[in-house]
Protein backbone atom coordinates (compact mmCIF):
# COMPACT_ATOMS: atom_id res chain seq x y z
CA UNK A 1 0.00 0.00 0.00
CA UNK A 2 1.51 3.74 -0.68
CA UNK A 3 3.05 5.10 2.16
CA UNK A 4 2.14 8.59 1.07
CA UNK A 5 -1.71 7.61 1.42
CA UNK A 6 -3.55 9.34 4.34
CA UNK A 7 -4.55 7.01 6.72
CA UNK A 8 -8.26 8.31 7.86
CA UNK A 9 -8.62 5.27 10.74
CA UNK A 10 -6.14 3.69 12.67
CA UNK A 11 -6.48 1.08 15.49
CA UNK A 12 -3.62 0.42 17.79
CA UNK A 13 -3.48 -2.32 20.38
CA UNK A 14 -7.23 -1.95 21.13
CA UNK A 15 -8.68 -4.55 23.50
CA UNK A 16 -12.17 -5.12 24.49
CA UNK A 17 -13.48 -6.90 27.70
CA UNK A 18 -17.22 -7.93 27.87
CA UNK A 19 -18.56 -9.15 31.67
CA UNK A 20 -21.40 -11.66 30.95
CA UNK A 21 -22.66 -12.37 34.15
CA UNK A 22 -19.55 -13.23 35.88
CA UNK A 23 -17.39 -14.36 33.28
CA UNK A 24 -15.15 -12.04 31.56
CA UNK A 25 -15.01 -12.51 27.22
CA UNK A 26 -12.49 -11.33 25.60
CA UNK A 27 -13.97 -10.01 22.45
CA UNK A 28 -10.23 -8.27 20.77
CA UNK A 29 -7.22 -9.39 22.37
CA UNK A 30 -5.22 -6.49 20.63
CA UNK A 31 -5.79 -5.11 17.12
CA UNK A 32 -3.94 -3.04 15.03
CA UNK A 33 -5.06 -1.62 11.84
CA UNK A 34 -4.79 1.27 9.86
CA UNK A 35 -7.24 2.36 6.86
CA UNK A 36 -6.68 4.44 4.21
CA UNK A 37 -8.78 7.42 2.96
CA UNK A 38 -10.62 6.05 -0.20
CA UNK A 39 -10.19 2.61 0.64
CA UNK A 40 -12.74 -0.28 0.13
CA UNK A 41 -12.33 -2.62 2.98
CA UNK A 42 -14.12 -5.78 4.54
CA UNK A 43 -13.64 -7.15 7.65
CA UNK A 44 -14.51 -10.67 7.29
CA UNK A 45 -14.78 -13.24 9.94
CA UNK A 46 -16.92 -15.76 11.53
CA UNK A 47 -19.81 -14.78 14.24
CA UNK A 48 -18.25 -14.24 17.62
CA UNK A 49 -14.68 -13.44 15.95
CA UNK A 50 -15.14 -10.19 17.27
CA UNK A 51 -15.45 -8.42 13.76
CA UNK A 52 -18.82 -6.33 15.14
CA UNK A 53 -17.09 -5.28 17.72
CA UNK A 54 -14.18 -3.85 16.11
CA UNK A 55 -16.32 -2.77 13.83
CA UNK A 56 -18.79 -0.55 16.36
CA UNK A 57 -15.35 0.57 18.19
CA UNK A 58 -14.04 1.91 14.55
CA UNK A 59 -17.72 3.81 14.37
CA UNK A 60 -17.36 5.40 17.62
CA UNK A 61 -20.00 3.45 18.82
CA UNK A 62 -17.76 1.59 21.31
CA UNK A 63 -15.24 2.06 23.39
CA UNK A 64 -12.30 0.24 23.80
CA UNK A 65 -11.47 -1.67 26.68
CA UNK A 66 -7.54 -0.89 25.90
CA UNK A 67 -5.90 0.85 23.25
CA UNK A 68 -7.00 3.44 20.94
CA UNK A 69 -8.80 4.44 17.84
CA UNK A 70 -7.30 7.07 15.89
CA UNK A 71 -9.78 8.94 13.15
CA UNK A 72 -8.00 11.35 11.08
CA UNK A 73 -5.86 11.42 13.91
CA UNK A 74 -7.65 12.17 16.70
CA UNK A 75 -8.45 10.00 19.20
CA UNK A 76 -12.25 9.57 19.54
CA UNK A 77 -11.76 8.31 23.00
CA UNK A 78 -11.02 12.08 23.60
CA UNK A 79 -14.16 13.50 22.26
CA UNK A 80 -17.46 14.83 24.28
CA UNK A 81 -20.64 13.78 23.85
CA UNK A 82 -20.91 16.93 20.89
CA UNK A 83 -18.21 16.14 18.73
CA UNK A 84 -19.19 12.36 19.09
CA UNK A 85 -22.31 13.56 17.89
CA UNK A 86 -21.27 15.65 15.05
CA UNK A 87 -19.19 13.02 14.16
CA UNK A 88 -21.53 10.33 13.34
CA UNK A 89 -23.54 13.33 11.84
CA UNK A 90 -21.47 14.75 9.55
CA UNK A 91 -18.22 12.29 8.94
CA UNK A 92 -19.70 9.00 9.26
CA UNK A 93 -22.49 7.14 7.65
CA UNK A 94 -23.99 3.99 9.56
CA UNK A 95 -25.27 1.04 7.27
CA UNK A 96 -26.85 -1.73 9.03
CA UNK A 97 -27.90 -5.52 8.55
CA UNK A 98 -31.51 -4.76 9.51
CA UNK A 99 -32.06 -1.43 7.50
CA UNK A 100 -32.86 0.18 10.52
CA UNK A 101 -34.73 2.86 8.90
CA UNK A 102 -37.68 4.80 11.27
CA UNK A 103 -41.01 2.80 10.85
CA UNK A 104 -42.96 5.65 10.99
CA UNK A 105 -41.12 7.94 8.56
CA UNK A 106 -41.26 8.07 4.99
CA UNK A 107 -38.00 7.45 2.94
CA UNK A 108 -37.46 10.72 2.22
CA UNK A 109 -38.09 11.43 5.50
CA UNK A 110 -35.83 9.12 6.83
CA UNK A 111 -33.07 10.29 4.34
CA UNK A 112 -33.22 13.91 5.44
CA UNK A 113 -32.84 13.16 9.24
CA UNK A 114 -29.51 14.04 9.36
CA UNK A 115 -29.54 16.46 7.41
CA UNK A 116 -31.99 18.51 9.56
CA UNK A 117 -30.04 17.53 12.48
CA UNK A 118 -26.84 19.34 10.30
CA UNK A 119 -29.24 22.06 10.14
CA UNK A 120 -29.85 22.20 6.44
CA UNK A 121 -32.77 24.30 5.55
CA UNK A 122 -35.50 21.76 4.55
CA UNK A 123 -35.78 22.61 0.82
CA UNK A 124 -32.66 21.91 0.46
CA UNK A 125 -32.79 18.23 2.53
CA UNK A 126 -35.76 17.93 0.26
CA UNK A 127 -34.08 18.55 -3.10
CA UNK A 128 -30.45 16.39 -1.86
CA UNK A 129 -32.94 13.70 -0.61
CA UNK A 130 -34.90 13.35 -3.56
CA UNK A 131 -31.31 13.12 -5.89
CA UNK A 132 -29.87 10.65 -2.83
CA UNK A 133 -32.87 8.44 -3.88
CA UNK A 134 -32.92 8.95 -6.96
CA UNK A 135 -28.66 7.67 -6.83
CA UNK A 136 -30.32 4.89 -5.52
CA UNK A 137 -33.26 4.48 -7.56
CA UNK A 138 -36.05 5.04 -5.12
CA UNK A 139 -37.23 8.90 -6.53
CA UNK A 140 -40.82 7.12 -7.10
CA UNK A 141 -41.12 5.65 -3.99
CA UNK A 142 -39.95 8.50 -1.71
CA UNK A 143 -43.21 8.54 0.32
CA UNK A 144 -43.68 5.38 1.43
CA UNK A 145 -43.01 4.09 4.73
CA UNK A 146 -40.24 1.59 4.93
CA UNK A 147 -42.80 -1.19 5.64
CA UNK A 148 -43.77 -1.10 2.30
CA UNK A 149 -40.68 -1.39 0.83
CA UNK A 150 -39.00 -4.73 0.44
CA UNK A 151 -35.58 -5.48 2.21
CA UNK A 152 -33.25 -4.59 -1.17
CA UNK A 153 -35.22 -1.23 -1.15
CA UNK A 154 -35.01 -0.79 2.54
CA UNK A 155 -31.32 -0.92 2.39
CA UNK A 156 -31.17 1.06 -0.73
CA UNK A 157 -32.96 3.75 1.36
CA UNK A 158 -30.57 3.29 4.14
CA UNK A 159 -27.52 3.79 1.85
CA UNK A 160 -29.16 6.68 0.49
CA UNK A 161 -29.10 7.75 4.40
CA UNK A 162 -25.83 7.17 5.13
CA UNK A 163 -24.99 9.58 2.44
CA UNK A 164 -26.88 12.16 3.76
CA UNK A 165 -24.24 14.60 4.95
CA UNK A 166 -21.47 13.35 2.52
CA UNK A 167 -19.88 11.41 5.26
CA UNK A 168 -15.80 10.37 4.46
CA UNK A 169 -16.43 7.43 6.18
CA UNK A 170 -19.34 4.89 5.46
CA UNK A 171 -19.66 1.74 7.89
CA UNK A 172 -21.38 -1.14 6.96
CA UNK A 173 -22.33 -3.89 9.36
CA UNK A 174 -23.23 -6.88 7.37
CA UNK A 175 -25.10 -5.10 4.81
CA UNK A 176 -26.15 -7.90 2.66
CA UNK A 177 -27.03 -10.61 5.61
CA UNK A 178 -30.33 -10.03 5.45
CA UNK A 179 -30.67 -9.65 1.59
CA UNK A 180 -31.20 -12.67 -1.03
CA UNK A 181 -28.46 -12.87 -3.25
CA UNK A 182 -29.72 -10.53 -6.23
CA UNK A 183 -30.68 -7.61 -4.21
CA UNK A 184 -27.38 -7.88 -1.77
CA UNK A 185 -24.85 -7.96 -5.10
CA UNK A 186 -27.04 -4.90 -6.05
CA UNK A 187 -26.35 -3.49 -3.07
CA UNK A 188 -22.73 -4.25 -3.24
CA UNK A 189 -22.52 -2.62 -6.48
CA UNK A 190 -24.07 -0.11 -5.21
CA UNK A 191 -21.74 0.77 -2.33
CA UNK A 192 -18.59 0.22 -4.61
CA UNK A 193 -19.87 2.86 -7.15
CA UNK A 194 -20.31 4.85 -4.30
CA UNK A 195 -16.48 4.26 -3.51
CA UNK A 196 -15.25 4.99 -6.80
CA UNK A 197 -17.08 8.15 -7.49
CA UNK A 198 -17.47 9.65 -4.25
CA UNK A 199 -13.96 8.81 -2.88
CA UNK A 200 -15.78 7.83 0.65
CA UNK A 201 -13.87 4.96 2.58
CA UNK A 202 -16.10 2.18 2.96
CA UNK A 203 -15.65 -0.55 5.79
CA UNK A 204 -18.12 -3.04 6.30
CA UNK A 205 -17.87 -6.51 8.49
CA UNK A 206 -19.22 -9.23 6.70
CA UNK A 207 -19.50 -12.90 5.95
CA UNK A 208 -20.72 -12.65 2.52
CA UNK A 209 -17.75 -13.32 -0.20
CA UNK A 210 -19.10 -11.59 -2.49
CA UNK A 211 -17.82 -8.56 -0.64
CA UNK A 212 -14.35 -9.88 -2.21
CA UNK A 213 -14.58 -9.11 -5.66
CA UNK A 214 -15.26 -5.18 -4.99
CA UNK A 215 -13.16 -4.60 -1.91
CA UNK A 216 -9.07 -3.35 -2.25
CA UNK A 217 -8.05 -4.98 1.02
CA UNK A 218 -9.99 -7.96 3.37
CA UNK A 219 -9.11 -7.77 6.48
CA UNK A 220 -9.85 -11.24 8.44
CA UNK A 221 -10.57 -11.47 12.35
CA UNK A 222 -10.17 -14.54 13.93
CA UNK A 223 -10.45 -15.14 17.60
CA UNK A 224 -10.31 -11.77 18.63
CA UNK A 225 -7.40 -10.88 16.49
CA UNK A 226 -6.35 -10.04 12.71
CA UNK A 227 -5.46 -13.46 11.05
CA UNK A 228 -4.23 -11.59 8.11
CA UNK A 229 -5.24 -8.90 5.75
CA UNK A 230 -4.87 -9.47 2.28
CA UNK A 231 -4.66 -7.15 -0.86
CA UNK A 232 -7.59 -7.95 -3.99
CA UNK A 233 -4.47 -9.07 -6.27
CA UNK A 234 -3.75 -12.22 -3.61
CA UNK A 235 -7.14 -13.00 -2.60
CA UNK A 236 -7.62 -15.77 -5.71
CA UNK A 237 -4.85 -17.22 -4.11
CA UNK A 238 -5.73 -17.79 -0.66
CA UNK A 239 -9.24 -18.13 -1.03
CA UNK A 240 -8.96 -20.77 -3.93
CA UNK A 241 -11.88 -22.59 -4.64
CA UNK A 242 -14.80 -19.90 -3.49
CA UNK A 243 -12.89 -17.13 -5.35
CA UNK A 244 -14.22 -18.23 -8.64
CA UNK A 245 -15.55 -14.79 -9.59
CA UNK A 246 -13.10 -13.14 -7.73
CA UNK A 247 -10.48 -14.97 -10.12
CA UNK A 248 -11.99 -13.60 -13.17
CA UNK A 249 -12.09 -10.02 -12.06
CA UNK A 250 -8.46 -10.48 -11.21
CA UNK B 1 -10.25 12.70 -4.59
CA UNK B 2 -10.14 11.66 -1.08
CA UNK B 3 -12.43 13.03 1.78
CA UNK B 4 -11.21 13.54 5.37
CA UNK B 5 -12.77 13.24 8.49
CA UNK B 6 -11.74 16.84 10.41
CA UNK B 7 -10.55 18.57 7.16
CA UNK B 8 -9.20 21.66 6.42
CA UNK B 9 -11.16 23.20 9.23
CA UNK B 10 -9.60 20.79 11.61
CA UNK B 11 -10.93 20.07 14.69
CA UNK B 12 -12.71 23.42 15.46
CA UNK B 13 -14.93 22.74 13.08
CA UNK B 14 -16.28 20.08 15.58
CA UNK B 15 -18.01 22.85 17.45
CA UNK B 16 -20.61 23.48 14.83
CA UNK B 17 -23.78 22.33 16.92
CA UNK B 18 -26.15 19.68 15.79
CA UNK B 19 -29.25 21.06 15.31
CA UNK B 20 -32.96 20.13 15.68
CA UNK B 21 -35.11 23.63 15.15
CA UNK B 22 -38.28 23.41 17.51
CA UNK B 23 -40.74 23.37 14.33
CA UNK B 24 -39.45 20.31 13.61
CA UNK B 25 -39.50 18.42 16.56
CA UNK B 26 -42.85 19.83 17.19
CA UNK B 27 -43.51 18.09 13.48
CA UNK B 28 -42.05 14.92 14.57
CA UNK B 29 -43.36 14.63 17.95
CA UNK B 30 -46.89 15.25 16.35
CA UNK B 31 -46.33 12.36 14.19
CA UNK B 32 -44.89 9.87 16.40
CA UNK B 33 -48.02 10.75 18.22
CA UNK B 34 -50.51 9.90 15.01
CA UNK B 35 -48.84 7.00 14.14
CA UNK B 36 -49.34 5.52 17.68
CA UNK B 37 -52.53 6.89 18.31
CA UNK B 38 -54.85 4.54 19.64
CA UNK B 39 -51.65 3.85 22.28
CA UNK B 40 -51.06 7.66 23.09
CA UNK B 41 -55.12 7.68 23.39
CA UNK B 42 -54.69 5.05 26.75
CA UNK B 43 -52.41 7.23 28.09
CA UNK B 44 -54.30 9.97 27.78
CA UNK B 45 -57.94 8.49 29.11
CA UNK B 46 -56.29 7.91 32.58
CA UNK B 47 -55.31 11.01 32.57
CA UNK B 48 -58.66 12.81 31.12
CA UNK B 49 -60.49 10.63 34.00
CA UNK B 50 -58.47 12.08 36.88
CA UNK B 51 -58.37 15.54 35.46
CA UNK B 52 -61.98 15.65 35.40
CA UNK B 53 -62.50 14.41 38.66
CA UNK B 54 -60.03 17.52 39.95
CA UNK B 55 -61.69 20.18 37.73
CA UNK B 56 -65.44 18.35 39.06
CA UNK B 57 -64.77 18.45 42.53
CA UNK B 58 -63.41 22.20 42.01
CA UNK B 59 -66.23 23.74 39.92
CA UNK B 60 -68.58 21.69 42.56
CA UNK B 61 -67.53 24.13 44.92
CA UNK B 62 -67.78 27.22 42.66
CA UNK B 63 -71.37 25.83 42.11
CA UNK B 64 -72.10 25.57 46.02
CA UNK B 65 -70.62 29.55 46.46
CA UNK B 66 -72.89 30.26 43.83
CA UNK B 67 -75.71 28.56 45.77
CA UNK B 68 -74.65 30.79 49.11
CA UNK B 69 -74.41 33.36 47.33
CA UNK B 70 -78.12 33.54 46.04
CA UNK B 71 -79.65 32.27 48.90
CA UNK B 72 -78.15 33.27 52.47
CA UNK B 73 -78.38 31.35 55.58
CA UNK B 74 -80.97 29.27 54.42
CA UNK B 75 -78.75 28.04 51.49
CA UNK B 76 -76.07 27.29 54.04
CA UNK B 77 -78.02 25.03 56.21
CA UNK B 78 -78.95 23.48 52.57
CA UNK B 79 -75.34 23.08 51.49
CA UNK B 80 -74.33 21.59 55.05
CA UNK B 81 -76.72 18.96 55.03
CA UNK B 82 -75.53 18.08 51.52
CA UNK B 83 -72.19 17.60 53.13
CA UNK B 84 -70.22 20.66 51.93
CA UNK B 85 -67.44 22.40 54.41
CA UNK B 86 -69.04 25.92 54.04
CA UNK B 87 -67.35 29.14 55.82
CA UNK B 88 -71.04 31.76 55.99
CA UNK B 89 -68.66 34.01 57.15
CA UNK B 90 -66.46 34.18 53.95
CA UNK B 91 -69.06 33.01 51.98
CA UNK B 92 -66.99 30.50 50.60
CA UNK B 93 -66.65 26.79 49.84
CA UNK B 94 -64.11 24.45 50.83
CA UNK B 95 -62.98 20.95 50.07
CA UNK B 96 -63.47 18.14 52.96
CA UNK B 97 -60.42 16.53 54.03
CA UNK B 98 -62.03 13.31 52.69
CA UNK B 99 -62.19 14.92 49.40
CA UNK B 100 -59.07 16.23 49.44
CA UNK B 101 -57.31 12.30 50.14
CA UNK B 102 -59.11 11.17 46.55
CA UNK B 103 -58.28 14.21 44.90
CA UNK B 104 -54.61 13.02 45.65
CA UNK B 105 -55.10 9.65 45.14
CA UNK B 106 -56.98 9.74 41.79
CA UNK B 107 -53.82 12.32 40.62
CA UNK B 108 -51.22 9.45 42.18
CA UNK B 109 -52.96 6.76 40.28
CA UNK B 110 -52.89 8.45 37.13
CA UNK B 111 -49.33 9.61 37.73
CA UNK B 112 -48.14 5.90 37.80
CA UNK B 113 -49.97 5.11 35.18
CA UNK B 114 -48.45 7.63 32.90
CA UNK B 115 -44.55 6.51 34.06
CA UNK B 116 -45.96 3.01 33.25
CA UNK B 117 -47.02 3.71 29.51
CA UNK B 118 -44.06 6.33 28.91
CA UNK B 119 -41.64 3.53 29.93
CA UNK B 120 -43.44 0.94 27.54
CA UNK B 121 -43.67 3.90 24.93
CA UNK B 122 -39.44 4.32 25.32
CA UNK B 123 -38.79 0.23 25.13
CA UNK B 124 -40.57 -0.09 21.94
CA UNK B 125 -38.94 3.02 20.64
CA UNK B 126 -35.24 1.62 21.55
CA UNK B 127 -34.29 1.02 18.13
CA UNK B 128 -35.55 4.32 17.15
CA UNK B 129 -33.92 6.34 19.45
CA UNK B 130 -30.85 4.13 18.72
CA UNK B 131 -30.49 5.07 15.30
CA UNK B 132 -31.57 8.83 16.15
CA UNK B 133 -28.16 8.87 18.17
CA UNK B 134 -26.30 7.05 15.02
CA UNK B 135 -27.43 9.95 12.99
CA UNK B 136 -25.40 12.09 15.18
CA UNK B 137 -29.09 13.30 17.57
CA UNK B 138 -28.02 14.61 21.17
CA UNK B 139 -29.31 13.92 24.07
CA UNK B 140 -30.78 16.55 24.49
CA UNK B 141 -32.88 16.44 21.64
CA UNK B 142 -34.09 12.85 22.60
CA UNK B 143 -35.53 14.18 25.79
CA UNK B 144 -36.76 17.15 24.12
CA UNK B 145 -38.73 15.18 21.95
CA UNK B 146 -40.31 13.29 24.40
CA UNK B 147 -41.35 15.81 26.53
CA UNK B 148 -42.53 17.66 23.40
CA UNK B 149 -44.90 14.79 23.42
CA UNK B 150 -46.10 14.36 26.64
CA UNK B 151 -46.90 18.01 26.95
CA UNK B 152 -49.21 17.75 23.41
CA UNK B 153 -50.74 14.45 25.12
CA UNK B 154 -51.12 16.29 28.65
CA UNK B 155 -52.94 19.43 27.03
CA UNK B 156 -55.08 17.80 24.97
CA UNK B 157 -55.96 15.25 27.79
CA UNK B 158 -55.97 18.26 30.43
CA UNK B 159 -58.31 20.20 28.48
CA UNK B 160 -60.67 17.63 27.83
CA UNK B 161 -60.83 16.67 31.24
CA UNK B 162 -61.45 20.10 33.01
CA UNK B 163 -64.36 20.95 30.67
CA UNK B 164 -65.73 17.50 31.10
CA UNK B 165 -65.44 17.99 34.58
CA UNK B 166 -66.26 21.72 34.65
CA UNK B 167 -69.13 20.65 32.55
CA UNK B 168 -70.67 17.72 35.41
CA UNK B 169 -70.32 19.78 37.97
CA UNK B 170 -72.50 22.15 36.40
CA UNK B 171 -75.05 20.06 35.13
CA UNK B 172 -75.44 18.30 38.78
CA UNK B 173 -75.45 21.84 40.43
CA UNK B 174 -77.88 23.00 38.19
CA UNK B 175 -80.01 19.78 39.04
CA UNK B 176 -79.63 19.51 42.88
CA UNK B 177 -79.88 23.56 43.05
CA UNK B 178 -81.57 25.24 40.29
CA UNK B 179 -80.65 27.71 37.64
CA UNK B 180 -79.79 29.72 40.55
CA UNK B 181 -76.88 28.01 41.84
CA UNK B 182 -75.19 28.47 38.21
CA UNK B 183 -76.04 32.97 38.21
CA UNK B 184 -74.72 33.42 41.37
CA UNK B 185 -71.77 31.68 40.47
CA UNK B 186 -68.22 33.51 40.55
CA UNK B 187 -67.56 33.84 37.15
CA UNK B 188 -63.60 33.93 37.92
CA UNK B 189 -63.32 31.60 40.05
CA UNK B 190 -65.14 29.02 37.82
CA UNK B 191 -62.45 29.87 35.48
CA UNK B 192 -59.38 29.13 37.32
CA UNK B 193 -60.77 25.99 38.58
CA UNK B 194 -60.35 24.96 34.87
CA UNK B 195 -57.31 26.92 34.55
CA UNK B 196 -55.64 24.38 37.60
CA UNK B 197 -57.38 21.39 36.51
CA UNK B 198 -55.46 22.14 32.91
CA UNK B 199 -52.28 23.53 34.66
CA UNK B 200 -52.46 20.17 37.10
CA UNK B 201 -52.75 17.78 34.08
CA UNK B 202 -50.00 19.04 31.88
CA UNK B 203 -47.58 18.66 35.01
CA UNK B 204 -48.45 15.01 35.75
CA UNK B 205 -48.17 14.46 31.86
CA UNK B 206 -44.68 16.72 32.22
CA UNK B 207 -43.44 14.80 35.84
CA UNK B 208 -44.60 11.22 34.54
CA UNK B 209 -43.04 11.03 31.04
CA UNK B 210 -39.61 12.75 33.02
CA UNK B 211 -38.10 9.43 33.95
CA UNK B 212 -38.80 6.99 31.26
CA UNK B 213 -37.36 10.02 28.52
CA UNK B 214 -34.04 10.63 30.99
CA UNK B 215 -33.86 6.87 30.58
CA UNK B 216 -34.65 6.99 26.62
CA UNK B 217 -31.69 9.80 26.18
CA UNK B 218 -28.90 8.83 28.63
CA UNK B 219 -29.15 5.47 26.28
CA UNK B 220 -26.05 4.34 24.62
CA UNK B 221 -26.54 3.93 20.71
CA UNK B 222 -24.92 0.66 20.98
CA UNK B 223 -27.53 -0.89 23.50
CA UNK B 224 -30.08 0.51 21.58
CA UNK B 225 -28.89 -1.21 18.07
CA UNK B 226 -28.44 -4.60 20.02
CA UNK B 227 -31.84 -4.58 21.51
CA UNK B 228 -33.47 -5.92 18.47
CA UNK B 229 -31.14 -8.92 18.36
Amino acid sequence: MNTDRHAIVRVIGVRKTFTMGKVEVEALKGVDLEIFAGEYISIMGPSGSGKSTLFNMIGGLDKPSDGKVFIDEVDISQLDAYELAWLRNRKIGYIFQTFNLIPVMTALENVTLPMTFAGMNEDEARDKGMELLELVGLAKRHHHKPLELSGGQQQRVAIARSLANDPAIILADEPTGNLDLTTGEEAIELLRSLSQDRGVTIISATHDYKMLNVSDRVVWIRDGMVDRVEKREELDISVGGIGETAGAEA
Amino acid sequence: MEKRVFGPEGKGGVRRAIVLPWSKSLEISFKSLRVRFFRSMITVSSLVLAVSFLSFVLSSLNVAEGVLASGGADAAKRLLDAGYDVQVDAGTVAMTPKERWIVFLSMLVCAVGIVNAQLMSVTERFREIGVMKCLGALDAMVLRLFLLEAAMQGLAGSLAGALLGALFASLTGWIRFGWDALAFMPASGFALSVAISVGGGLMLSLAGVLYPAVVAARMRPINAIRAEH
